[in-house]
């Protein structure tokens, strides 16, 4: 550099050209796109799976002999089967999850970004994280040999006293039920749910807290004059968030339920399948139009927890433009 | 609230303080603690004139009981909207139990029950010619095979998981960075056995191949990519622009600055997010189910037959009614916790230890 006299023609390539100029562009070039490769693998990955899984699952949708929406019986290698009874033990299961979970959830993120000592907060918010890191599988085998036995009586009594309502009617001879199912659904997604909440929670501007108390406001109702309004997009994604996990859960719901393909009105009765329980059962012993039946369930599984994450994701992004959230 | 300033008993005052709060005096401090005792007694005293005593059963009753008693007290002596207020800390603290509740129960349950068969022989031994109503065996053949899936896993999804992070922080704008960022969000949602699916489609149907343990470390590692982009974008974010802004002032080429400023900064928290990657995938059954086959034999090579793993024998012995394959589930519940506890607490650690200090 300093024996080279100054090109006075070309003083601004003179910097661009220095000994390391051409390395600098090339490795950045190659590390720019490698990077952004990676994001690009990302998106190609989630069509590739929509794409093969369409592929696989047309065989069986042409061959079928019953009409897909609302055949309840699942029987494809005599091409004979339908969607309707997986999607309503799907919907149900997921539904009881939602119902049990979400108030809960609210609560331990209250608990967690309100009530706790400060110093305390942050533990206890771990060991709601623990309860995620459990393996599903884990809660099946616990729901299975475990649970089920503690929660018949409950699954009684609720028989006993309000078996008038179709949905908790019937009769209580088993835990393999859609109720216990939704249970141990509702442990599952608790921590997603609560981690969310509390996050939004967390992010509620100290001004608007402040300004309630300062009111004389009990710290209930600045909780619900500040927090819960501010908190609320947070909320529902995170519901919907939870929503899509236990649609989605496997099998834990595959070692609990005792697979039936009927609707069922009472959510106490044994019996009922879920899109993912019954593609694991079921897998193994089917023949060939079997599986790319069950592709097609899983098509159907996946479509549905897209929709519901990405509007869960759609919701927070909307958020986050005025409020810095994140999820 | 003002008490100190303005004693509550003095009687021209009285409506000055009815204006902020409507509260007469506040509730002493051991009256919750003196209501709680009296709400276990109530529903012990209830229970048993019902005839059906039990622990949790008192536990579930008390709790409301306690509720009403602390509303009703506080209700005559603080005035309504201090007693909603007590009734919804009740509440609170209750749900922070209830969420306590089951992952106490699971882990108690998997310990009093697999602790005595966690054996060093079991630890050692395969399940090869041992039937599901034998006693015996062991999960080595699980171990490897978990260990394997998992590492080939790890091997595709955090190179490709840091490359993403890296375009989403450093490069990543407009249209392609956004898409990209959602997607990666919906990729955590999609569930496991559709996962699964796609390798079972793609792969096994594609090519026309059988199961191997290659093919679940690939579908282990679609669940494991969103997770380590997440976490390491998040890293990576916390990393002071100021340190970039030096090295590349200094002349140093961008993609040296990440390299080598960039990524050591943030490289403690990125291990950790691998970490809990890891321990995330490391319990997933249901994509396994459906692309690794399962074996009771020991196979080291995932490359070629099937190959069992962990989570497999769980699912597999759970359903058996004999004992000793009872045991053997529980066992290797006990196992698959305390690895999944290590991978927590040393990525935890790994998190508190190297943390960059950006706050």
């Amino acid at each position: 550099m300093a024996t080279t006299p100054p090109d006075l023609d070309k003083p601004s390539t003179q910097l661009g050209t220095t000994r390391s100029a051409s390395g600098v562009r090339l490795g950045d070039r190659i590390f720019r796109g490698s990077s952004m490769g990676a994001g690009i693998f990302v998106l190609v990955v989630m069509a590739a799976i929509g794409t093969f899984l369409l592929i696989r699952a047309i065989p069986s949708l042409t061959s079928n002999e019953s009409n897909v929406l609302t055949t309840q019986n699942f029987d494809p290698d005599n091409n004979d089967w339908g969607i309707a009874a997986l999607a309503y033990g799907t919907l149900v299961s997921s539904i009881i999850a939602l119902i049990l979970a979400v108030p809960v959830a609210i609560g331990i993120a209250l608990f967690i970004s309100h009530y706790a000592p400060r110093r305390l907060a942050v533990i206890l918010a771990y060991v709601v994280d623990l309860l995620a890191a459990v393996p599903s599988v884990i809660f099946g085998l616990w729901g299975l040999r475990f649970l089920s036995e503690h929660i018949l009586p409950i699954e009684r009594w609720i028989n006993d006293w309000f078996g008038w309502i179709p949905v908790f009617g019937g009769s209580v001879n088993s835990a393999s039920s859609l109720f216990t199912a939704g249970v141990v659904l509702a442990i599952m997604i608790l921590p997603i749910i609560a981690a969310v909440c509390r996050e939004v929670f967390l992010q509620v501007p100290r001004a608007h807290e402040e300004a309630a108390l300062a009111l004389g406001a009990t710290r209930w109702e600045m909780i619900r004059t500040a927090v819960l309004p501010f908190g609320r997009p947070g909320i529902i994604s995170a519901t919907m968030l939870g929503l899509g996990r236990a649609l989605g859960e496997t099998i834990a719901i595959a070692l609990i339920l005792s697979p039936s393909y009927a609707i069922n009105a009472s959510v106490l009765e044994i019996g009922g399948s879920t899109f993912a329980a019954n593609i694991a059962l079921r897998f193994g012993e089917i023949a060939e139009t079997g599986r790319s039946a069950l592709i097609a369930s899983g098509l159907v599984l996946f479509l549905i927890t897209l929709l519901v994450n990405m509007g869960a994701r759609a919701v927070i992004a909307r958020r986050k433009e005025f409020s810095g959230a994140s999820a | 609230m003002s008490t100190t300033l303005l004693p509550t008993n003095e009687p021209t005052r009285e409506p000055e303080s009815r204006s902020l709060l409507p509260e007469t005096r506040p509730l002493p401090g051991w009256m919750p603690w003196a209501l709680a005792v009296a709400a276990v007694g109530l529903s012990v005293l209830l229970l048993l004139a019902l005839g059906s005593l039990n622990l949790p059963l008192a536990v579930v009753v008390s709790v409301p009981i306690f509720a009403a008693l602390v509303g009703l007290a506080s209700a005559r002596l603080e005035g309504t909207r201090r007693a909603k207020d007590r009734i919804v800390t009740v509440v609170v603290y209750t749900c922070f139990a209830l969420a306590i509740l089951p992952l106490l129960s699971v882990l108690i349950t998997t310990i009093q029950r697999g602790a005595s068969h966690l054996t060093p022989y079991f630890l050692t031994h395969s399940q090869r010619g041992i039937g599901p109503r034998d006693e015996g065996g062991g999960i080595y053949h699980g171990i490897i095979g978990t260990f394997e899936q998992v590492g080939i896993a790890a091997l595709i999804a955090v190179p490709i998981g840091l490359l993403v992070a890296v375009y989403l922080v450093e490069y990543g704008r407009g249209a392609l960075a956004r898409a990209v960022t959602f997607f990666v969000d919906v990729m955590t949602g999609v569930p496991s056995i559709v996962a699964g699916l796609f390798v079972y489609t793609a792969i096994l149907l594609g090519f026309g191949t059988t199961p191997k343990g290659v093919w679940g470390g690939l579908a282990l590692s679609i669940l494991m990519l969103p997770v380590v982009v997440r976490s390491t974008e998040e890293m990576l974010k916390l990393v002071p622009n100021d340190l970039r802004e030096a090295s590349l002032a200094l002349g140093v080429p961008k993609w040296k600055t990440i390299v080598s400023i960039v990524m050591p900064t943030a490289i403690g928290g990125i291990v950790t997010g691998v970490m809990l990657s890891v321990a995330r995938v490391i319990g997933e059954t249901a994509p396994l189910v459906l692309t690794v086959g399962a074996t009771d034999s020991i196979n080291f090579n995932a490359f070629d037959g099937p190959q069992a793993s962990l989570p497999l024998i769980i699912y597999d012995q759970a359903f058996r009614s004999s004992p000793y394959a009872q045991d053997r589930a529980w066992a290797t519940a006990l196992t698959l916790i305390l690895l999944v506890l290590i991978l927590n607490l040393v990525a935890r650690g790994i998190a508190r230890w190297k943390a960059p200090k950006a706050r």
